[in-house]
Protein backbone atom coordinates (compact mmCIF):
# COMPACT_ATOMS: atom_id res chain seq x y z
CA UNK A 1 0.00 0.00 0.00
CA UNK A 2 1.12 3.52 -0.79
CA UNK A 3 2.63 5.18 2.28
CA UNK A 4 1.04 8.53 1.40
CA UNK A 5 -2.39 6.87 1.24
CA UNK A 6 -2.01 5.90 4.90
CA UNK A 7 -1.12 9.52 5.69
CA UNK A 8 -4.06 10.87 3.67
CA UNK A 9 -6.57 8.55 5.33
CA UNK A 10 -5.18 9.46 8.78
CA UNK A 11 -5.41 13.16 7.87
CA UNK A 12 -9.01 12.80 6.65
CA UNK A 13 -10.00 10.93 9.81
CA UNK A 14 -8.23 13.54 11.96
CA UNK A 15 -10.20 16.31 10.18
CA UNK A 16 -13.54 14.63 10.84
CA UNK A 17 -12.50 13.88 14.44
CA UNK A 18 -11.36 17.49 15.00
CA UNK A 19 -14.58 18.87 13.51
CA UNK A 20 -16.55 16.69 15.91
CA UNK A 21 -14.31 17.72 18.82
CA UNK A 22 -14.90 21.42 18.04
CA UNK A 23 -18.66 20.90 18.15
CA UNK A 24 -18.58 18.63 21.20
CA UNK A 25 -16.20 20.76 23.30
CA UNK A 26 -17.90 21.93 26.50
CA UNK A 27 -15.47 24.81 26.99
CA UNK A 28 -15.62 27.59 24.36
CA UNK A 29 -11.87 28.30 24.71
CA UNK A 30 -11.11 24.63 24.01
CA UNK A 31 -13.47 24.78 21.01
CA UNK A 32 -11.59 27.80 19.59
CA UNK A 33 -8.18 26.16 20.06
CA UNK A 34 -9.47 22.97 18.42
CA UNK A 35 -10.85 25.07 15.56
CA UNK A 36 -7.39 26.59 15.00
CA UNK A 37 -5.88 23.08 14.92
CA UNK A 38 -8.65 22.10 12.50
CA UNK A 39 -7.66 25.03 10.25
CA UNK A 40 -3.99 23.98 10.26
CA UNK A 41 -4.91 20.38 9.41
CA UNK A 42 -7.18 21.65 6.62
CA UNK A 43 -4.23 23.63 5.24
CA UNK A 44 -2.22 20.39 5.29
CA UNK A 45 -5.06 18.67 3.41
CA UNK A 46 -4.94 21.39 0.72
CA UNK A 47 -1.18 20.79 0.40
CA UNK A 48 -1.91 17.08 -0.14
CA UNK A 49 -4.49 18.05 -2.80
CA UNK A 50 -1.69 19.98 -4.58
CA UNK A 51 -3.38 23.34 -3.96
CA UNK A 52 -0.67 25.39 -2.21
CA UNK A 53 -2.52 28.68 -2.86
CA UNK A 54 -5.56 27.51 -0.92
CA UNK A 55 -3.30 25.98 1.74
CA UNK A 56 -1.55 29.33 2.29
CA UNK A 57 -4.87 31.17 2.48
CA UNK A 58 -6.34 28.57 4.84
CA UNK A 59 -3.31 28.68 7.17
CA UNK A 60 -3.12 32.49 7.20
CA UNK A 61 -6.84 33.36 7.25
CA UNK A 62 -8.64 30.16 8.30
CA UNK A 63 -6.35 29.23 11.17
CA UNK A 64 -4.39 32.40 11.95
CA UNK A 65 -6.59 35.47 11.63
CA UNK A 66 -9.91 33.68 12.25
CA UNK A 67 -8.38 32.13 15.37
CA UNK A 68 -7.36 35.58 16.61
CA UNK A 69 -10.85 36.94 15.81
CA UNK A 70 -12.53 34.07 17.68
CA UNK A 71 -10.26 34.51 20.72
CA UNK A 72 -10.96 38.27 20.72
CA UNK A 73 -14.71 37.54 20.51
CA UNK A 74 -14.42 35.03 23.35
CA UNK A 75 -12.77 37.69 25.52
CA UNK A 76 -15.60 40.08 24.70
CA UNK A 77 -18.46 37.73 25.49
CA UNK A 78 -16.61 36.28 28.48
CA UNK A 79 -17.44 32.67 27.65
CA UNK A 80 -21.05 33.30 28.65
CA UNK A 81 -22.71 31.77 25.59
CA UNK A 82 -23.13 28.03 25.52
CA UNK A 83 -25.42 25.42 24.04
CA UNK A 84 -27.71 25.71 27.06
CA UNK A 85 -28.29 29.45 26.70
CA UNK A 86 -28.68 29.44 22.92
CA UNK A 87 -32.37 29.47 21.95
CA UNK A 88 -33.55 26.21 20.41
CA UNK A 89 -34.82 27.79 17.14
CA UNK A 90 -31.34 29.28 16.57
CA UNK A 91 -29.71 25.88 17.09
CA UNK A 92 -32.18 24.21 14.72
CA UNK A 93 -31.78 26.99 12.13
CA UNK A 94 -27.97 26.77 12.20
CA UNK A 95 -28.13 22.99 11.99
CA UNK A 96 -30.50 23.14 9.01
CA UNK A 97 -28.27 25.68 7.20
CA UNK A 98 -25.15 23.59 7.81
CA UNK A 99 -26.96 20.46 6.61
CA UNK A 100 -28.16 22.29 3.48
CA UNK A 101 -24.65 23.53 2.64
CA UNK A 102 -23.16 20.07 3.26
CA UNK A 103 -25.74 18.29 1.08
CA UNK A 104 -25.35 20.97 -1.62
CA UNK A 105 -21.59 20.44 -1.67
CA UNK A 106 -22.08 16.68 -1.67
CA UNK A 107 -24.52 16.90 -4.58
CA UNK A 108 -22.12 19.15 -6.52
CA UNK A 109 -19.26 16.72 -5.85
CA UNK A 110 -21.27 13.70 -6.99
CA UNK A 111 -22.64 15.51 -10.06
CA UNK A 112 -19.18 16.66 -11.20
CA UNK A 113 -17.48 14.51 -13.86
CA UNK A 114 -15.10 12.21 -12.03
CA UNK A 115 -12.44 12.00 -14.73
CA UNK A 116 -11.61 13.79 -17.94
CA UNK A 117 -10.22 17.18 -18.78
CA UNK A 118 -11.10 20.18 -16.63
CA UNK A 119 -10.43 23.74 -17.67
CA UNK A 120 -6.64 23.38 -17.40
CA UNK A 121 -6.16 23.38 -21.18
CA UNK A 122 -8.21 26.55 -21.68
CA UNK A 123 -6.39 28.24 -18.79
CA UNK A 124 -2.96 27.26 -20.11
CA UNK A 125 -3.84 28.39 -23.65
CA UNK A 126 -4.74 31.90 -22.49
CA UNK A 127 -2.05 32.26 -19.80
CA UNK A 128 0.18 34.35 -22.06
CA UNK A 129 -2.55 36.97 -22.47
CA UNK A 130 -3.52 37.01 -18.78
CA UNK A 131 -0.59 39.16 -17.66
CA UNK A 132 0.64 36.70 -15.01
CA UNK A 133 2.48 33.38 -15.16
CA UNK A 134 0.73 31.62 -12.27
CA UNK A 135 -2.53 29.94 -13.43
CA UNK A 136 -4.31 30.37 -10.08
CA UNK A 137 -3.62 34.13 -10.07
CA UNK A 138 -4.73 34.29 -13.71
CA UNK A 139 -8.07 32.72 -12.74
CA UNK A 140 -8.54 34.87 -9.63
CA UNK A 141 -7.50 38.25 -11.04
CA UNK A 142 -8.31 37.90 -14.73
CA UNK A 143 -10.61 35.09 -15.93
CA UNK A 144 -12.85 35.13 -12.85
CA UNK A 145 -11.95 38.57 -11.47
CA UNK A 146 -15.63 39.33 -10.80
CA UNK A 147 -15.77 36.58 -8.15
CA UNK A 148 -12.66 37.96 -6.49
CA UNK A 149 -14.10 41.49 -6.49
CA UNK A 150 -17.16 40.10 -4.68
CA UNK A 151 -14.87 38.49 -2.05
CA UNK A 152 -13.26 41.87 -1.44
CA UNK A 153 -16.74 43.42 -1.15
CA UNK A 154 -17.68 40.80 1.47
CA UNK A 155 -14.71 41.83 3.65
CA UNK A 156 -15.63 45.50 3.16
CA UNK A 157 -19.24 44.80 4.17
CA UNK A 158 -18.00 42.94 7.27
CA UNK A 159 -15.94 45.88 8.53
CA UNK A 160 -18.78 48.34 7.77
CA UNK A 161 -21.11 46.13 9.84
CA UNK A 162 -18.62 45.91 12.73
CA UNK A 163 -18.09 49.68 12.82
CA UNK A 164 -21.85 50.28 12.66
CA UNK A 165 -22.79 47.83 15.39
CA UNK A 166 -19.95 47.68 17.95
CA UNK A 167 -19.27 51.19 19.20
CA UNK A 168 -19.32 50.71 22.95
CA UNK A 169 -15.99 51.51 24.62
CA UNK A 170 -14.49 48.64 26.56
CA UNK A 171 -11.48 47.99 28.76
CA UNK A 172 -8.23 47.76 26.80
CA UNK A 173 -6.60 44.38 26.26
CA UNK A 174 -4.08 43.52 29.00
CA UNK A 175 -0.45 44.29 28.18
CA UNK A 176 1.47 41.17 27.25
CA UNK A 177 4.74 42.22 28.84
CA UNK A 178 8.27 43.06 27.73
CA UNK A 179 8.94 39.66 26.14
CA UNK A 180 6.01 40.08 23.77
CA UNK A 181 7.14 43.61 22.90
CA UNK A 182 10.62 42.27 22.12
CA UNK A 183 9.16 39.48 20.00
CA UNK A 184 7.04 42.00 18.11
CA UNK A 185 10.17 44.06 17.37
CA UNK A 186 11.82 41.01 15.75
CA UNK A 187 8.76 39.40 14.16
CA UNK A 188 6.99 42.47 12.72
CA UNK A 189 9.66 43.47 10.18
CA UNK A 190 10.15 39.82 9.18
CA UNK A 191 6.40 39.33 8.72
CA UNK A 192 6.10 42.55 6.68
CA UNK A 193 8.75 41.16 4.31
CA UNK A 194 6.90 37.82 4.12
CA UNK A 195 3.57 39.55 3.38
CA UNK A 196 5.03 41.74 0.64
CA UNK A 197 6.86 38.74 -0.82
CA UNK A 198 3.66 36.65 -0.90
CA UNK A 199 1.94 39.47 -2.81
CA UNK A 200 4.78 39.77 -5.31
CA UNK A 201 5.22 35.99 -5.68
CA UNK A 202 1.54 35.64 -6.64
CA UNK A 203 2.30 36.64 -10.24
CA UNK A 204 4.50 33.61 -10.89
CA UNK A 205 3.85 31.08 -8.09
CA UNK A 206 1.51 30.37 -5.16
CA UNK A 207 0.75 33.54 -3.22
CA UNK A 208 -1.25 36.67 -3.84
CA UNK A 209 -3.37 39.39 -2.32
CA UNK A 210 -5.35 37.33 0.19
CA UNK A 211 -2.32 35.46 1.56
CA UNK A 212 -0.14 38.57 1.69
CA UNK A 213 -2.98 40.62 3.13
CA UNK A 214 -3.61 38.05 5.87
CA UNK A 215 0.06 38.06 6.88
CA UNK A 216 0.14 41.88 6.94
CA UNK A 217 -3.14 41.82 8.87
CA UNK A 218 -1.49 39.52 11.42
CA UNK A 219 1.36 42.06 11.66
CA UNK A 220 -1.20 44.75 12.46
CA UNK A 221 -2.86 42.48 15.06
CA UNK A 222 0.54 41.89 16.74
CA UNK A 223 1.17 45.64 16.67
CA UNK A 224 -2.25 46.24 18.29
CA UNK A 225 -1.50 43.66 21.01
CA UNK A 226 1.94 45.13 21.68
CA UNK A 227 0.45 48.67 21.69
CA UNK A 228 2.92 49.62 18.98
CA UNK A 229 -0.15 51.04 17.30
CA UNK A 230 -3.07 52.50 19.25
CA UNK A 231 -6.12 53.32 17.09
CA UNK A 232 -7.22 56.92 17.63
CA UNK A 233 -10.39 58.67 16.47
CA UNK A 234 -8.25 60.88 14.23
CA UNK A 235 -7.23 57.80 12.22
CA UNK A 236 -10.80 56.98 11.24
CA UNK A 237 -10.68 58.78 7.90
CA UNK A 238 -7.48 56.93 6.93
CA UNK A 239 -8.98 53.63 8.07
CA UNK A 240 -12.15 54.20 6.02
CA UNK A 241 -9.98 54.99 3.00
CA UNK A 242 -7.96 51.80 3.53
CA UNK A 243 -11.11 49.66 3.88
CA UNK A 244 -12.62 51.09 0.70
CA UNK A 245 -9.46 51.31 -1.43
CA UNK A 246 -9.37 47.65 -2.47
CA UNK A 247 -13.00 47.51 -3.62
CA UNK A 248 -12.81 50.96 -5.22
CA UNK A 249 -9.58 50.45 -7.19
CA UNK A 250 -10.64 46.94 -8.27
CA UNK A 251 -14.06 48.16 -9.46
CA UNK A 252 -12.66 51.30 -11.15
CA UNK A 253 -10.03 49.32 -13.07
CA UNK A 254 -12.57 46.66 -14.04
CA UNK A 255 -15.08 49.23 -15.26
CA UNK A 256 -12.38 51.51 -16.69
CA UNK A 257 -11.09 48.92 -19.18
CA UNK A 258 -14.70 48.36 -20.28
CA UNK A 259 -14.89 51.50 -22.42
CA UNK A 260 -14.47 51.22 -26.17
CA UNK A 261 -14.22 47.82 -27.78
CA UNK A 262 -13.59 45.86 -24.55
CA UNK A 263 -15.88 44.54 -21.86
CA UNK A 264 -15.53 45.23 -18.15
CA UNK A 265 -12.76 43.10 -16.58
CA UNK A 266 -11.21 42.61 -20.04
CA UNK A 267 -7.73 44.03 -19.45
CA UNK A 268 -5.71 44.93 -22.55
CA UNK A 269 -3.00 42.20 -22.66
CA UNK A 270 -0.17 44.76 -22.73
CA UNK A 271 -1.45 46.41 -19.55
CA UNK A 272 -2.70 43.24 -17.84
CA UNK A 273 0.32 42.71 -15.58
CA UNK A 274 0.61 46.28 -14.23
CA UNK A 275 -3.18 46.48 -13.75
CA UNK A 276 -3.30 43.13 -11.91
CA UNK A 277 -0.35 44.13 -9.73
CA UNK A 278 -2.00 47.48 -8.95
CA UNK A 279 -5.27 45.76 -7.97
CA UNK A 280 -3.43 43.13 -5.91
CA UNK A 281 -1.26 45.67 -4.09
CA UNK A 282 -4.22 47.87 -3.09
CA UNK A 283 -6.41 44.86 -2.24
CA UNK A 284 -3.59 43.47 -0.06
CA UNK A 285 -3.44 46.70 1.97
CA UNK A 286 -7.25 46.80 2.20
CA UNK A 287 -7.42 43.20 3.42
CA UNK A 288 -4.68 43.84 6.01
CA UNK A 289 -6.40 46.99 7.32
CA UNK A 290 -9.82 45.29 7.32
CA UNK A 291 -8.66 42.16 9.17
CA UNK A 292 -6.87 44.29 11.78
CA UNK A 293 -9.98 46.46 12.21
CA UNK A 294 -12.15 43.34 12.60
CA UNK A 295 -9.76 42.15 15.33
CA UNK A 296 -9.91 45.55 17.09
CA UNK A 297 -13.64 45.05 16.81
CA UNK A 298 -15.01 48.60 16.94
CA UNK A 299 -14.62 52.12 15.70
CA UNK A 300 -12.00 54.03 17.74
CA UNK A 301 -13.99 56.06 20.27
CA UNK A 302 -14.35 59.82 20.13
CA UNK A 303 -11.84 61.39 22.52
CA UNK A 304 -14.24 62.15 25.39
CA UNK A 305 -15.62 58.61 25.52
CA UNK A 306 -12.15 57.11 25.55
CA UNK A 307 -11.08 59.21 28.54
CA UNK A 308 -14.29 58.20 30.27
CA UNK A 309 -13.55 54.51 29.73
CA UNK A 310 -10.02 54.76 31.09
CA UNK A 311 -11.12 56.13 34.48
CA UNK B 1 19.05 4.31 -0.49
CA UNK B 2 22.07 6.56 -0.15
CA UNK B 3 23.76 7.38 3.13
CA UNK B 4 22.42 10.94 3.07
CA UNK B 5 18.85 9.71 2.58
CA UNK B 6 19.21 7.31 5.51
CA UNK B 7 20.65 10.02 7.74
CA UNK B 8 17.82 12.36 6.72
CA UNK B 9 15.19 9.72 7.52
CA UNK B 10 16.85 8.90 10.84
CA UNK B 11 16.89 12.59 11.83
CA UNK B 12 13.20 13.00 10.96
CA UNK B 13 12.25 9.80 12.80
CA UNK B 14 14.15 10.99 15.88
CA UNK B 15 12.35 14.33 15.59
CA UNK B 16 8.98 12.58 15.49
CA UNK B 17 9.99 10.64 18.60
CA UNK B 18 10.54 13.94 20.42
CA UNK B 19 7.10 15.14 19.34
CA UNK B 20 5.52 11.91 20.63
CA UNK B 21 7.42 12.28 23.93
CA UNK B 22 6.31 15.90 24.25
CA UNK B 23 2.68 14.94 23.54
CA UNK B 24 2.80 12.14 26.11
CA UNK B 25 4.24 14.63 28.59
CA UNK B 26 1.46 17.11 27.85
CA UNK B 27 -1.19 14.47 28.37
CA UNK B 28 0.33 12.85 31.47
CA UNK B 29 1.87 15.67 33.52
CA UNK B 30 -0.31 17.01 36.31
CA UNK B 31 -0.24 20.80 35.97
CA UNK B 32 0.07 23.49 33.32
CA UNK B 33 3.70 24.47 34.03
CA UNK B 34 5.15 20.95 33.87
CA UNK B 35 3.10 20.29 30.74
CA UNK B 36 4.64 23.40 29.18
CA UNK B 37 8.05 22.15 30.26
CA UNK B 38 7.56 18.83 28.45
CA UNK B 39 6.02 20.37 25.37
CA UNK B 40 8.44 23.24 24.69
CA UNK B 41 11.65 21.26 25.21
CA UNK B 42 10.50 18.28 23.19
CA UNK B 43 8.94 20.24 20.34
CA UNK B 44 11.87 22.65 20.04
CA UNK B 45 14.34 19.82 19.49
CA UNK B 46 11.83 17.76 17.48
CA UNK B 47 11.28 20.57 14.98
CA UNK B 48 15.02 21.23 14.59
CA UNK B 49 15.67 17.51 13.98
CA UNK B 50 12.87 17.25 11.39
CA UNK B 51 14.03 20.45 9.70
CA UNK B 52 17.61 19.15 9.62
CA UNK B 53 16.37 15.92 8.03
CA UNK B 54 14.31 17.87 5.50
CA UNK B 55 17.28 20.13 4.70
CA UNK B 56 19.43 17.06 4.02
CA UNK B 57 16.70 15.58 1.81
CA UNK B 58 16.28 18.87 -0.10
CA UNK B 59 20.03 18.94 -0.58
CA UNK B 60 20.50 22.63 -1.33
CA UNK B 61 21.89 25.50 0.72
CA UNK B 62 18.92 27.72 -0.15
CA UNK B 63 16.38 25.31 1.32
CA UNK B 64 18.58 24.66 4.36
CA UNK B 65 18.68 28.41 4.96
CA UNK B 66 14.89 28.71 4.62
CA UNK B 67 14.36 25.84 7.05
CA UNK B 68 16.84 27.38 9.49
CA UNK B 69 14.92 30.65 9.28
CA UNK B 70 11.63 28.82 9.96
CA UNK B 71 13.24 27.06 12.96
CA UNK B 72 14.46 30.36 14.32
CA UNK B 73 11.05 32.04 13.99
CA UNK B 74 9.19 29.04 15.45
CA UNK B 75 11.66 28.91 18.36
CA UNK B 76 11.02 32.60 19.08
CA UNK B 77 7.23 32.26 18.76
CA UNK B 78 7.18 29.02 20.76
CA UNK B 79 9.24 30.52 23.58
CA UNK B 80 6.97 33.57 23.63
CA UNK B 81 3.81 31.44 23.68
CA UNK B 82 5.11 29.30 26.52
CA UNK B 83 6.13 32.42 28.43
CA UNK B 84 2.69 34.00 28.01
CA UNK B 85 0.90 30.83 29.15
CA UNK B 86 3.25 30.47 32.16
CA UNK B 87 2.69 34.14 33.01
CA UNK B 88 -1.08 33.63 32.88
CA UNK B 89 -0.77 30.59 35.16
CA UNK B 90 1.40 32.51 37.65
CA UNK B 91 -0.96 35.46 37.82
CA UNK B 92 -3.81 33.04 38.47
CA UNK B 93 -5.68 33.47 35.20
CA UNK B 94 -5.25 29.92 34.00
CA UNK B 95 -6.83 26.70 35.11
Amino acid sequence: MDAMLVFDVALALALVGLAWAVLAAEDLFAAVVLFIVFGLMTALAWVRLAAPDVALAEAAIGAGVTGALLLATLRRIGGAESAETTPRPVLIGVGALAAAVTSGLGAAFLAAPAQGPGLEAAIAANLAASGVEHPVTAVLLNYRAYDTLMEVVVLFAAVVAVWSVAQAPEPATPLLGPLHAGFARVALPAAVVVGAYLLWAGATMPGGAFQGGAVLGAVAILALLARDYVPAPAHRAWARGAFLAGTAVFALVAAGVGFGPRMAFEYPPALAKPLILLIEAVVTLSIAATLAALFFGREPEPLGVEVEARK
Amino acid sequence: MTGIEMLSLALMALGCLFFVAGTVGMLRFPDAVSRLHALTKADGLGLVLIAAGAALAAGSAGWALRLALICGLVALAGALGAHLIARLVRTGGGR
